[in-house]
């Protein structure tokens, strides 16, 4: 009986990640077929990565709160498209302009995904044919829009920017001035700095209150803080470091220094933390782990043809340092109380109900937020593009950033950071080399085209339905020992995983 | 009390919309656009996508919900009525047929061979369907979203061969849109068509015959024992069952029926419009089919013939005669795609509310 057991549990993994598997398989396959080299497949991936993996992690928090995968994403990312409109209507440049993009596009979005949120609660069950046809309907409107209200109904005098007669936006709108790069090129010092300051300004407010109030621990910690940061702000001016912070794109060899210093440090630091402040054990094992690991990759950089290749390749930093921010705050909203409640709902809307939790208001916060993400998601990749497809930009986003996640090996009711990035890995390294190797197989780079469109609805399809099957199953084991005897849970469990 | 009556079984939906035509129409008269043409053009263009919207109600019925993948259907037409023009008329003239009814055979062969095609594609999307119970629309959108994205690449290494398909460039892969006018196209509509007596007002007799008669056909086959026990599966899977209907077989009977008529719809269309369009142009079909049984008073549960007839002449009423009118006032150039994009998915939309209504469990 023991030794099936492991034999199965290996194959139910294979079996639980088909989708994945078969698609690094895949990727393998299309790249010997494709005949690119490293460094350009390494190239273009790079860029896009840090162009889309902000959009796939926006879905995350909609799947947790058992509302699956949002389609309605697209209209997060009309909201940036307008936003990004104004201002260049607006003419306002460079970061300044970025940030604008930001404060217009975040209210806008939150209306537009509390829309959708009261949309989707008249139709629990159904919220992703919902949020598709809404996706559908909203390009409608934003069309009607762009072709007519823009020029014909509000007065816009730009002949860059719109037709000749005036009336309707232009196909494309060229970013080069305005906000292109802005962000990628935005120097990290600057965002330190930032948080720095922010940082210190909590630490004196927190300070005179904690005075107020006559608590002196809580008034030394507050201390502590503001010291933190002095010392913190006194390194961006240590040379190298300063260096660092006022480069905007690293070489991929210095980001994977920077990456292994920074796990380094920060196993350290946590064992330290923990033994010496909290007198708690701490796990030495995991954390010898890690730090062999990242000397192990440290190591790597050294043989010969890595470290060319690694030098070839650059990528915009802040952007990057977005992305892991996000997936921080995906992790870290799941410890508040909204996150639990949205697990909650989740997992059962009557238990919810049962506990007070009011669901249809939890309902609508997941999906404001994700709206808000995608905006932002849409706003860094048309900074990156550089240039903005007016009719065209929103059309396939929530397709694509969809059919990532699911090849990463999310489903409709789990999904996670590590199976977004993965996912936005294999998805992008196929469509990358797609044409090339459809080129190469059969002498018709429009193959490799629509080969890498129908991969990306097939696996939605195949993703989806795979699900429902599991569902119904899963259901059936459910089903029978409440039907028949309550007792035989385990045998007929095994008798399901049996067929 | 009749009179009431009278208005709740039409709904107050379908009077309101229809009450909208007429004052789209008189409101066309008044700004001066041809009333006489848009109205022959609504009768055309009722014939023409009245047998896809026909599809949606044995999917409907047989309880899969609204068939979004009516795709599949539509591809085993494309392949039909490709197949019969690769044979072209020297297939039948080789055969000894009156040169005169050459178009005729030639989309008869179409229908023929396309509706063998996606009567096989429906019993495989049947068992698909039948595993997936409860996600029927969600998983049918994207199988018809794969479908064509699949074939775009047959459509690129498929062996047709005669040159007014494919591509004159290369030499293979067939072209964007072929123009039938050297096949079958209009044969239907030509088909004892006649001008209302004193106006431009054209029916097209044939067309419409075509499109009756698939309906009647349809509507004896939900009347007949088998159409009966089909409907009963779909709007009482266990009632049915205990009456010793085969539930799965009855869903999978629903959706090769509804993806057969999908390709008989696609080919009927093609005839009426006078092209056949390849690559991408029919993949949000379905979504139109969709909206037009909706509007008829169809809801994901119940569909029957009459909701096809009223919501494909109110849907195609709408586009038709509000577009010109719109155009007045909103001058934009691909109008009529956007306000399709609106009026469709907004009635999918709320037709979506509707049956999911705010349960809580």
């Amino acid at each position: 009986m023991n030794n099936p057991v492991g034999k199965k549990n290996m194959r139910d993994m294979l079996f639980e990640n088909k989708v994945t598997l078969l698609f690094v398989l895949l990727c393998i396959g299309a790249f010997f077929a494709s005949k690119q080299t490293m460094g350009f497949l390494l190239g273009e991936l790079f860029t896009r990565i840090g162009r889309n993996t902000f959009l796939v992690l926006s879905l995350l928090i909609p799947v947790l709160a058992g509302m699956g995968l949002n389609f309605g994403i697209v209209i997060g990312a009309m909201a940036a498209q307008i936003a990004v409109f104004s201002v260049s209507v607006w003419g306002i440049t460079g970061f300044k302009g970025f940030a604008l993009c930001v404060l217009l596009s975040t209210p806008l979005s939150i209306l537009f995904g509390y829309g959708a949120g009261k949309l989707f609660n008249n139709m629990k069950g159904s919220e992703m044919i919902g949020g598709m046809v809404l996706g559908y309907c909203a390009n409608g409107l934003y069309q009607l829009l762009f072709l007519f209200i823009f020029g014909g109904v509000i007065p816009i005098n730009n002949s860059r920017l719109m037709i000749s007669g005036g009336v309707g936006v232009k196909n494309t709108i060229d970013l080069k001035d305005t906000i292109k790069y802005a962000l990628d090129e935005l120097p990290l010092l600057h965002v330190v700095e930032l948080a720095l300051v922010l940082l210190a300004l909590s630490a004196v407010i927190a300070w005179s209150a904690a005075k107020k109030k006559g608590d002196t621990a809580a008034g030394k910690r507050q201390v502590l803080r503001l010291v933190l940061s002095a010392v913190g702000f006194g390194l961006t001016f240590v040379p190298p470091i300063r260096s660092l912070l006022t480069t905007t794109r690293y070489t991929l060899l210095t980001a994977v220094e920077v990456v292994v210093a920074v796990v380094i440090a920060y196993t350290v630091g946590s064992v330290c933390y923990k033994k010496l402040l909290l007198h708690q054990e701490a796990d030495l094992k995991k954390a010898g782990l890690r730090i062999a690991l990242a000397a192990v990759a440290y190591a790597l950089t050294y043989v010969d043809s890595i470290y060319r290749l690694l030098l070839s390749v650059k990528v915009p930093v802040v952007t990057y340092c977005m992305i892991g921010l996000l997936c921080f705050f995906n992790e870290a909203l799941m410890k508040t109380r909204l996150g639990q409640n949205m697990r909650t709902v989740g997992q059962s809307l009557s238990v919810a109900t049962a506990s007070g939790i009011n669901v249809d208001r939890t309902r609508i916060i997941a999906i404001i937020f994700s709206t808000v993400l995608a905006g932002y998601g849409q706003l860094i990749s048309m900074q990156n593009i550089g240039t903005f497809q007016t009719y065209g930009a929103h059309e396939t986003v929530g397709q694509f950033a969809i059919a990532a996640l699911l090849v990463g090996g999310a489903s409709v009711q789990k999904a996670t950071n590590k199976q977004a990035v993965l996912g936005v890995v294999l998805f992008h390294t196929l469509f990358i080399l797609a044409p090339s190797a459809g080129k190469n197989l059969f002498g018709n780079s429009m193959i490799g085209e629509y080969f890498r469109v129908f991969v990306a609805y097939g696996v939605i399809a195949l993703s989806l339905a795979m699900h429902a099957w599991k569902g119904k199953a899963a259901q059936k084991i459910q089903l029978k020992p409440q039907g028949e005897k309550p007792g035989a849970g385990p045998s007929a469990e095994a008798e399901g995983a049996a067929q | 009390m009749n009179n009431s009556k009278f208005i709740d079984r039409i709904g107050w939906p379908r009077l309101i919309i229809a009450a909208f035509l007429v004052l789209l129409l008189i409101l066309a008269q008044i700004s001066g656009l041809g009333v006489q043409g848009l109205i022959s053009d609504t009768f055309r263009r009722y014939g023409q996508y009245g047998v896809l919207v026909l599809a949606m109600v044995p999917g409907v019925q047989c309880g899969i919900g609204l068939n979004f993948g009516i795709s599949l259907g539509i591809v085993g037409g494309l392949l039909g009525a490709l197949i019969s023009m690769e044979l072209g008329p020297e297939f039948w003239v080789g055969m000894g047929a009156p040169e005169k009814l050459i178009p005729l055979f030639t989309i008869l062969l179409a229908l023929v061979i396309g509706a063998a095609f996606a009567s096989v594609i429906g019993i495989g999307y049947g068992i698909l369907l039948n595993r997936v119970k409860g996600s029927e629309m969600t998983v049918s959108t994207y199988v018809g979203f794969s479908i064509i994205a699949f074939m775009n690449i047959a459509w690129l290494i498929l062996p047709f061969k005669r040159g007014d398909l494919i591509w004159t460039i290369g030499g293979s892969g067939l072209r964007t849109t072929l123009t039938l006018e050297n096949s079958f196209g209009n044969v239907f509509n030509r088909f004892l068509a006649f001008k209302i007596p004193h106006t431009e007002i054209e029916i097209p007799t044939g067309l419409w015959l075509f499109f009756f008669g698939a309906c009647f056909l349809v509507w004896l086959f939900l009347r007949s024992k088998v159409g009966m026990a089909m409907s009963a599966a779909g709007s009482n899977p266990a009632f049915a069952r205990a009456n010793g209907i085969n539930v799965d077989k009855m869903r999978i009977l629903g959706t090769a029926i509804s993806t057969a008529i999908g390709a008989v719809g696609i080919i009927v269309y093609a005839q009426s419009y006078g092209f056949v369009q390849l690559y991408n142009a029919p993949m949000m079909m379905g979504f139109s089919c969709v909206a037009s049984v909706l509007i008829g008073g169809a809801s994901i549960r119940r569909a029957n013939i009459s909701n096809v007839l009223i919501g494909t002449l109110l849907f195609q009423g709408l586009l038709t005669l509000g577009l010109p009118v719109a155009n007045r006032i909103i001058p934009v150039a691909n109008l009529s795609e956007v306000m399709r994009l609106i009026i469709s998915n907004g009635i999918i939309l709320y037709a979506l509310t509707k049956s999911g209504g705010g349960k809580n469990a």
